[in-house]
C-alpha cells in the first residue's frame, strides 16, 4: 500500500529511511520521525478505534497529548502495552499495533450495538441500573462491568525492560520548549544558572515548528534550531527532550518521565526504556502551552475530524495531509493557518467561519490565495459512519442559537478550532488557584504558591511578540534571583500576523427535527445531553457533574473537554464560567507506565535484604527461608520429603529431648552506655533495673505511653556503666526510636547514649537438656555449672581466641544459653557447634520450632503483643513495679484497664486433641448462632505440641482466667473450619518454669 | 515529596526523616500527681491546626536526632527548624 497522503517537499521526517510497522495485522511503511499516528495518516487509515461506552468508530483528532481516541495496544520490542496514544509513540521498525476496545474487529464491532441503544446508556446508567439487587453485584453486575467496560489488555508477562530513576538538582526547570520556554531557558543559561529544559515532543520548538512567524529574519523553526543549538554548547544547561513533567510536588519538586528507549530501533540490555526522574529546582518556569479547544456539533466524534491545529501539524511536521477535501471550522483566526497550508500543498479547503465578515492580515492572506471563506456558518453535523463523507453546514441565525438555512456538502475531513486554552495542569498541581480570563474565555494561573511561574501561551498569552519579549524578561529576572547576575540580552525582533478576537461560540445548535450526539468528551463518550440529564437530576457542583457523568474524567483528564463542559453546564444554569468553577488537576499530568514508577525496586531489589553471617550455612542445610522484616531466616531444614509441620517437629522435639541451636541474629541489639543508664532503663521498663549486678541479665517489659505493650527482651549489665539490650526482630527499629525520642526530647539530663549493634553480633541460641555439655565442650576452661553460670547469668569468654559473650537465657523454656560472637565470626561459631555437639545429637532449628517451643510454654510474642494488650492481658502483671513510675504506668490505672473481665490469655487446645486451630479463628460459644455471633476472643497463636503430642493454641479471650474448663467454638470463616476447643492455662509445659533454672 | 534541614546534617530529602507529631506536648513529670484528664490530654488530645503547626521530626536515615520544625499543614512550607533545646519564633 503506499502512502497515499504523504506530501513531498514538507516536513521534518527522514524519507531516506523507510520503515514497516503493522496496524491490526496489516503490514504499512512509513519514515524514519513518524509517529504511529503520522505514518497512519499517511497510509489514509483514519479508524483507529471504538469508543469507550457507545463502541462509535473513532478516529484521530489531535497530534499530541491533545488526542483523545487513538489509544493503542502496542508491541514494542515483543512486549504489549495497552492504551498507548498513536500520536505519541514514534515509528521504529517492527511495531505492531492493534485497536482496542471492539469485537471481533475495529471495522466489524458487535459493541456498537450500544450506540443503537444510546437511550439506554445515560449519564450515570451504572449508577442506576446496578443498584439492586445486592447480590447480583458481584456474580452478574461487576464481571460485566469489567468485561465491557475497559480499553486495552495489560500484560501479565514478567516485563522485562529496565527501568531506573534519577535525581536531579538545578536552579531552573523550564517545562516546555515552545518561544516561551526557548526565550526563557537561554536568557537564565546566559546568567549561568543551572537550567534544565524539558520538551514532551521528540523534536523542540513546540508551536514555532508549526506556526507561521518571523523571529530575527528567521522562521520560528529555524530560530528554534539556533537558540537550542547554543543550549546544547553550555554547560549549565541540560536539554531533555521526550520528557513529559508529568507532577508537581511539595517543596518544587517535580517529576519528570523520560522515553530513553522505545524510539530505538536496537538497544543494549542494560539500556532503559524509561527513566523517571525526580527534579527538585529552586525556580521553575511553566511554559506549557496551550492545546485548541474543539467547537462541538453533530457526530462530531466520526473519524475524519480534527482540531486544526492537529492537520496544520501533520503537514508542516510529517508531510502528511489528513483529507484531500477539507472543511475549517473555526471560531478564530488561528485556524486560517491551517487552511492556507492545505492551500499551499495543492487542497482547496472550504473555511466556515461563525463570526460575521472579519478583516484581518491572515483572513486576507487567506481571500488572497483565492481560499472560499463562508462567515456566518457553521457545521451542524458530519455525516458519515467510519469515515467524514460530507457536513451539513448552515448560516446561523444573528444570535446563533439556529440556522437560516442547511445544506449538505462533501468533504473527508473536517479541522475545527475552538480557540485556545492554556495548559494550566502542572500550576494547578503547585497548589495555585486559577482565575478565569474573559478574553480567551479560560483559566489561567492566579497567584504562585511556590516558587514558579507560568508564561506564554499557558498563562493566556496568544501572540508570539509579547510571549518572547515577557520570556526573556521572566528568565533574566528568574536567574537573578538564583545567580545575582545581570544579563543583557537582545530581545529578536518579532513579525506575526494580527489576530482579531475569537467568537465565544463553543457549540452548533441542531438542525431542525435531527438529534444526532454532540461529543464533548471523547475519551470518556459524555455528550451534551448527558451533562444536560445530570442537571434536570439536579446535580449542581461541577465536582458531582463530572463524577456523575465521568466528563474530563479519562485518561486526557478533559484537556480537550474541560472548557466546553464548563460552558455547557454554565449556559444552563444561566451562569458565568467563573462562578461554575472548575475541578482539580492531579498527577500524573499523562499517564506513566507502572513499570517507570517502580523503577530498579523490582525483584530481590525490591528492598533490601538482610541476612546473617551463618545465611550461607542455612542454605547449604536446606533452610527454608521466612521473610521477617528485611532479615531472611531459616524456617525450618528440611530433611527428605519432610513437610513444614513435620521438620518442626523434629526440631522442636529434639529441642526438648537434647539440644538444638537457633540463629538469633536477628535480634534488636542496642548498646547503652553512660552513668545514668539503669535509671534510664528504670524508666523505660515496667519492672526494677537499680540493682542489677555486673554480669547479670534481666527479662525486661516496655509499655508504650498509652498502656499498651510496645516490646519485651533480656538486657545485661555487662559493666557499671554498660548495658546490652536485646529487642523483638520485628520492633527493633522502634524501640530504638524510642530510647532516642525520651533521651533527647523528654529527660535529655540523663547522661547515657544508646546505639543500634545488631549487625555488630552473630547470635547462636543453644537449647535443651543437653546444651550444657555442648557449652562446656566449647569452653572448657569456663565453669559453666548452675553454680558458676546461673540463670540470667552472664559471662565473657574466649572461644578458641574468639571473644564471646555468654548469656543464660531462654526463650524456649528449656535450659538454655545464647551466645554472641563479633560478626565476621559468626559462621565459624555456628560450624563449630555443630561440629562439638555431633555426639549430643545437636540439630538446628527455625522459627517454626522456635515458635512451637515458645508457644507450648506460654511465653508471649508479636501476635500477643500487638498493640492492644496490657501487662495484665498476657500474664505479665508480675513484671509491673508498684513502686516505682515508668513509661505508660499513669494509664495501666484507667478504668477500661482494671476491668475483670478484659480479654486475657488463655491456652486452647481442640477437644479431639487432632484438629490444629488456625491461627485468627474467633472463639464463640454458640457455632450456629445468628451473624453477627458475638465473639469472646480471637486465637492468636498455635503450634503441635511437641510435648503433649497434640494442638495447642494462645488465645485472647474475654474474662479468659475465669473461661478455664469450659469449652467453646473457634471459628475461622476463611479456613472454613470450626473446632470444639476447650480453655486451659497458657502454660502447658513446665508451668513453674523449673528447666530453665535446672 | 518535602525538603528538610535538619539543624544537624543541613537540608534534606522527607525520605530520610520519620514523622514525630506536635513538638508542644509536654510529658508529665514521673512520680507526680497527674489527673485522669491531664493524662489523657497528653496521651491522646492533639490538635490538628490549619497553618502553622510546630512539630517534631526524626532524623532516622541520618544523623538519629530529634528536632523540632514549624510547618505550615496546608501548603508544607517549613519556616523553621531547630533543635530541640532551641526555641522556634
Ligand atoms: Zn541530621
Amino acid at each position: 500500500m503506499t502512502q497515499s497522503h504523504r506530501l513531498n517537499n514538507i516536513g521534518l521526517i527522514n524519507r531516506n529511511k523507510k520503515i514497516s510497522f503493522k496496524f491490526n495485522g496489516k503490514k504499512l511503511f512509513g519514515f524514519e520521525g513518524d509517529t504511529l499516528a503520522s505514518a497512519l495518516l499517511a497510509n489514509n487509515v483514519h479508524l483507529v478505534g471504538r469508543s469507550f461506552k457507545y463502541h462509535r468508530p473513532r478516529g484521530l483528532f489531535g497530534a499530541g497529548i491533545d488526542e483523545p481516541n487513538a489509544k493503542l495496544q502496542v508491541v514494542i520490542n515483543g512486549q504489549s502495552e495497552p492504551n498507548i496514544n498513536a500520536t505519541e509513540i514514534e515509528l521504529v521498525e517492527g511495531i505492531s499495533a492493534t485497536s482496542q476496545n471492539c469485537w471481533p474487529s475495529v471495522e466489524f464491532d458487535i459493541g456498537a450495538i450500544n450506540n443503537f441503544l444510546k437511550s439506554f446508556f445515560p449519564a450515570g446508567f451504572y449508577y442506576k441500573t446496578f443498584m439492586w439487587p445486592k447480590s447480583f453485584w458481584y456474580r452478574v453486575y461487576e464481571p460485566f462491568i469489567r468485561k465491557a467496560a475497559g480499553l486495552g489488555v495489560g500484560s501479565t508477562e514478567k516485563d522485562k525492560e529496565r527501568y531506573e530513576h534519577k535525581y536531579e538538582y538545578c536552579d531552573l526547570l523550564v517545562t516546555g520548549s515552545g518561544p516561551s520556554g526557548l526565550a526563557s531557558a537561554y536568557a537564565a543559561a546566559k546568567s549561568g544558572a543551572k537550567v534544565i529544559l524539558a520538551e514532551d515532543k521528540p523534536r523542540f520548538g513546540g508551536s514555532l515548528l508549526t506556526d507561521d512567524v518571523n523571529i530575527d529574519n528567521l522562521s520560528g523553526k529555524q530560530w528554534a534550531d539556533k537558540i537550542i543549538s547554543e543550549l546544547k554548547e553550555m554547560p549549565n544547561v541540560t536539554l531533555k527532550n521526550r520528557s513529559q513533567v508529568f507532577g508537581y510536588y511539595d517543596h518544587n519538586m517535580l517529576v519528570m518521565f523520560e522515553r530513553t528507549g522505545d524510539h530505538l530501533e536496537k538497544k543494549s540490555k542494560y539500556h532503559p526504556r524509561q527513566r523517571l526522574w525526580y527534579i527538585r529546582s529552586k525556580e521553575v518556569i511553566l511554559s506549557t502551552g496551550s492545546i485548541e479547544r474543539p467547537i462541538v456539533f453533530g457526530n462530531n466524534d466520526t473519524p475524519g475530524i480534527f482540531l486544526a491545529s492537529a492537520a496544520k501539524e501533520y503537514m508542516k511536521v510529517y508531510g502528511v495531509v489528513v483529507g484531500k477535501k477539507p472543511l475549517i471550522f473555526t471560531n478564530n483566526d488561528s485556524a486560517y493557518e491551517t487552511a492556507i497550508e492545505f492551500k499551499k500543498n495543492g487542497i482547496d479547503p472550504i473555511i466556515l467561519d461563525t463570526r460575521e465578515e472579519q478583516d484581518t492580515d491572515l483572513i486576507n492572506d487567506a481571500k488572497n490565495q483565492g481560499i472560499k471563506i463562508k462567515f456566518s456558518h457553521a457545521v451542524a453535523v458530519a455525516n458519515g459512519y467510519k469515515k467524514v463523507k460530507s457536513a451539513k453546514i448552515g448560516k446561523l441565525n444573528s444570535n446563533k442559537t439556529g440556522f437560516e438555512n442547511i445544506e449538505t456538502v462533501e468533504c473527508d475531513c473536517i479541522c475545527v478550532s475552538g480557540f485556545w486554552t492554556p495548559t494550566v495542569h502542572l500550576t494547578s498541581q503547585s497548589g495555585n488557584k486559577l482565575k478565569f480570563n474573559k478574553d480567551i474565555d479560560a483559566f489561567v494561573p492566579d497567584k504562585s504558591k511556590q516558587k514558579e511561574i507560568t508564561i506564554g501561551a499557558a498563562n493566556g498569552s496568544f501572540t508570539l511578540k509579547e510571549t518572547i519579549e515577557k520570556s526573556f524578561e521572566s528568565g533574566a529576572n528568574v536567574a537573578k534571583k538564583l545567580t545575582e547576575k545581570e544579563v543583557n540580552i537582545q530581545v529578536p525582533s518579532v513579525t506575526e500576523k494580527k489576530q482579531k478576537t475569537h467568537d465565544k461560540f463553543w457549540c452548533s445548535p441542531l438542525p431542525k427535527n435531527e438529534n444526532p450526539k454532540r461529543f464533548v468528551d471523547f475519551q470518556n463518550d459524555v455528550s451534551v445531553s448527558d451533562i444536560e440529564l445530570a442537571l434536570r437530576e439536579g446535580y449542581r457542583s461541577i465536582e458531582h457533574v463530572k463524577r456523575y457523568t465521568t466528563l474530563g474524567m479519562a485518561t486526557d483528564q478533559g484537556r480537550t473537554s474541560n472548557l466546553n463542559g464548563l460552558q455547557l453546564v454554565s449556559n444552563i444554569e444561566n451562569k458565568i464560567v467563573p462562578e461554575v468553577g472548575h475541578t482539580t488537576f492531579r498527577p500524573p499530568f499523562t499517564p506513566v507506565t507502572i513499570g517507570t514508577i517502580v523503577g530498579r525496586e523490582v525483584g530481590h531489589h525490591y528492598m533490601p535484604t538482610r541476612k546473617s553471617p551463618m545465611h550461607e550455612w542455612h542454605i547449604k542445610n536446606n533452610a527454608v527461608f521466612v521473610d521477617a522484616g528485611a532479615w531472611k531466616r531459616p524456617r525450618y531444614y528440611k530433611q527428605g520429603n519432610e513437610n513444614l509441620l513435620e521438620a518442626s517437629k523434629r526440631e522442636a522435639k529434639n529441642v526438648r529431648e537434647n539440644v538444638g541451636i537457633c540463629d538469633v541474629t536477628t535480634l534488636g541489639k542496642i548498646d547503652i552506655k553512660g552513668p545514668d543508664s539503669a535509671e534510664f532503663l528504670n524508666r523505660v521498663y515496667t519492672n526494677a533495673w537499680m540493682k542489677l549486678p555486673v554480669g547479670k541479665a534481666r527479662y525486661g517489659l516496655m509499655l508504650r505511653e498509652d498502656g499498651m505493650v510496645m516490646d519485651d527482651g533480656t538486657t545485661t549489665r555487662i559493666s557499671e556503666n554498660h548495658y546490652h539490650m536485646t529487642t523483638t526482630t520485628a520492633q527493633a527499629a522502634n524501640v530504638l526510636s524510642h530510647l532516642e525520642y525520651y533521651l533527647q526530647i523528654v529527660w535529655p539530663e540523663l547522661n547515657v547514649n544508646v546505639v543500634s549493634t545488631t549487625e555488630q553480633w552473630a547470635g547462636a541460641a543453644i537449647a535443651g537438656p543437653k546444651s550444657r555439655e555442648l557449652l562446656k565442650k566449647l569452653f572448657p576452661d569456663l565453669d559453666v555449672s548452675n553454680e558458676g553460670l546461673p540463670f540470667m547469668g552472664y559471662v565473657e569468654s574466649s572461644l578458641f581466641g574468639v571473644p564471646a559473650k555468654i548469656f543464660r537465657i531462654s526463650f524456649s523454656g528449656e535450659l538454655a544459653y545464647e551466645i554472641n560472637v563479633e560478626s565476621d565470626y559468626g559462621l565459624s561459631t555456628w560450624e563449630k557447634l555443630m561440629e562439638l555437639g555431633k555426639e549430643l545429637r545437636v540439630q538446628p532449628y527455625g522459627t517454626e520450632a522456635l515458635s512451637t517451643l515458645r508457644i507450648e510454654m506460654g511465653h508471649v510474642a508479636g501476635p500477643e503483643l500487638d498493640g492492644r494488650t496490657i501487662p495484665s492481658d498476657v500474664s505479665l502483671d508480675g513484671m509491673v513495679s508498684k513502686k516505682k513510675d515508668f513509661i505508660g504506668k499513669r494509664s495501666l490505672v484507667k478504668e477500661a484497664f482494671i476491668k475483670n473481665d478484659r480479654q486475657k490469655i488463655v491456652g486452647l487446645v481442640p477437644t479431639d486433641r487432632k484438629s490444629s486451630i488456625p491461627e485468627g479463628s474467633h472463639i464463640v460459644s454458640d457455632k450456629n448462632a445468628k451473624l453477627p455471633n458475638p465473639k469472646l476472643g480471637h486465637v492468636s497463636s498455635s503450634c503441635w505440641s511437641v510435648e503433649n503430642n497434640n494442638p495447642f493454641s494462645l488465645a485472647i479471650m474475654k474474662d479468659g482466667k475465669n473461661m478455664i474448663g469450659k469449652k467453646f467454638f473457634a471459628v475461622s470463616p476463611v479456613h472454613k473450619k470450626t473446632i470444639e476447643v476447650e480453655v486451659i492455662s497458657s502454660h502447658y509445659v513446665d508451668s513453674k518454669g523449673e528447666r530453665v533454672r535446672s | 515529596m518535602l525538603h528538610i534541614k535538619c539543624p544537624y546534617c543541613g537540608i534534606r530529602s522527607q525520605k530520610e526523616f520519620a514523622y514525630g507529631g506536635d513538638a508542644t506536648v509536654k510529658r508529665p513529670k514521673l512520680n507526680s500527681e497527674v489527673s485522669d484528664k491531664e493524662w489523657d490530654d497528653f496521651v491522646y488530645m492533639r490538635k490538628s491546626p490549619r497553618g502553622k503547626h510546630t512539630e517534631l521530626w526524626h532524623h532516622i536515615s541520618g544523623c538519629r536526632q530529634w528536632f523540632k520544625a514549624q510547618r505550615d499543614t496546608t501548603t508544607h512550607e517549613i519556616f523553621e527548624t531547630a533543635k530541640i533545646n532551641e526555641e522556634i519564633k
